[in-house]
């Protein structure tokens, strides 16, 4: 009665328990994608360049100190209030546009801000001016930063919904995946248009 | 009845012909989940701050990575949240156009406007330096940047 045969374990399933292994770390693992804020950086201007006048109701001026405290417009404000004020500012629509080549944008027929004379005319117009410390700390200055952005894209959510039905974020992943659909586009575009993000970094301050 | 009367008798040797199927599945799940670091980091891995408005970075190969934070040999470099690496080593904001040009030889030059600076930041870095990088960044016509930071709202 010594072992004279050796009958195998049926291992048919094993290459089963494999791939149920192989496909539950394929879904659960996520691999760290880079994201952060992204900005486009103004060109150099030229030696001779000579800065056009802006009326003063049309710059939103946006100052953080050494201590990371906010001074909005000369006002004391939190950070979590800029986004409100910022919004009210853009949305604003207390005058005519700018001329665009030619081409005169005339008032801001979507605005829905209080048009009041004192603030800006026009979104295309309405320019947001951070000015910092050298002494900030980069933290606060990025979440400043994210507030603006937040701002600019809540009001094309708005307009987006309002003119085409959806969010904008779907609006540009639609564009996204479909680059060749014209229609797309010129949606995508007429909402970047109508409120441009203009947001620029004034000469850091340093004591 | 002999049907039922049959008794599988002594020790059946374990089959191994799924071990490869096992061992592959394991190469192939480190191969997909390692993400390669080309630099060994010379500051302390910066606490990115956080933002809501973030967006992926597309195409890795043409994102040049500054880091800005703490130096791990604070003998060194000195302590402050200032230091800027580049590559593998610690450098002045001086030495970012020759970074990015550098950079820049490695794309074909029909990409070179597509490419992406992202600034890897500690939350306590000072704006003063992020603003010497961005300066030297548009003297080199280096204008698309990204600030990383990871996604989410709390603090």
């Amino acid at each position: 009665m010594a072992r004279r045969e050796n009958p195998e374990i049926n291992a048919g399933s094993m290459a089963d328990i494999a791939f149920l292994l192989l496909i539950f770390f394929l879904v659960t693992t996520t691999m760290n994608v880079d994201s952060g804020v992204s900005k486009k950086l103004s060109e150099k201007p030229p030696e001779d360049y000579v800065p056009p006048v802006i009326k003063e109701k049309n710059i939103f001026e946006v100052n953080i100190n050494r201590d990371n405290d906010l001074l909005v417009e000369g006002d004391r404000m939190d950070i979590k209030d800029l986004k409100e004020a910022a919004m009210a500012f853009i949305d604003n629509g207390g005058g005519e546009g700018k001329i665009d080549e030619g081409v005169k944008t005339g008032p801001c027929t979507y605005c829905q801000g209080e048009k009041s004379p004192s603030s800006s005319d026009h979104p295309n117009k309405a320019i947001i001016s951070v000015q910092s410390d050298r002494g900030t700390e980069y933290g606060t200055y990025l979440k400043v930063q994210n507030e603006l952005i937040k701002a600019y894209s809540e009001l094309r959510n708005r307009l987006s919904k309002e003119r085409y039905g959806i969010p904008f974020p779907e609006l540009e992943e639609a564009y996204k995946d479909d680059r060749s659909n014209t229609e797309l586009k010129k949606k995508v575009e007429d909402i970047k248009k109508s409120y441009p993000e203009i947001i620029s970094d004034a000469e850091p301050t340093s004591n | 009845m002999s049907k039922f009367g049959k008794k599988k008798k002594g020790m059946p040797a374990v089959n191994t012909a799924a071990l490869p199927d096992i061992v592959f599945m394991l190469l192939f799940f480190f191969m997909v989940t390692t993400t390669m670091r080309e630099t060994d980091l010379k500051i302390e891995n910066p606490r990115l701050p956080n933002a809501t408005e973030v967006k992926k970075l597309e195409h890795k190969s043409l994102v040049s990575t500054i880091y800005v934070g703490k130096s791990k040999d604070a003998a060194r470099h000195g302590t402050g949240y200032n230091r800027i690496q580049l590559n593998d080593k610690i450098a002045t904001a001086d030495d970012v156009p020759a970074f990015i040009i550098n950079e820049r030889s490695k794309v074909s030059e029909a990409e070179v406007p597509f490419m992406t600076t992202s600034i890897k930041a500690d939350k306590e870095s000072s704006v003063g330096t992020i603003i010497d990088i961005r300066l030297k960044l548009r003297d080199v016509n280096a204008l698309k940047i990204s600030y990383s930071a990871s996604p989410g709202d709390n603090n």
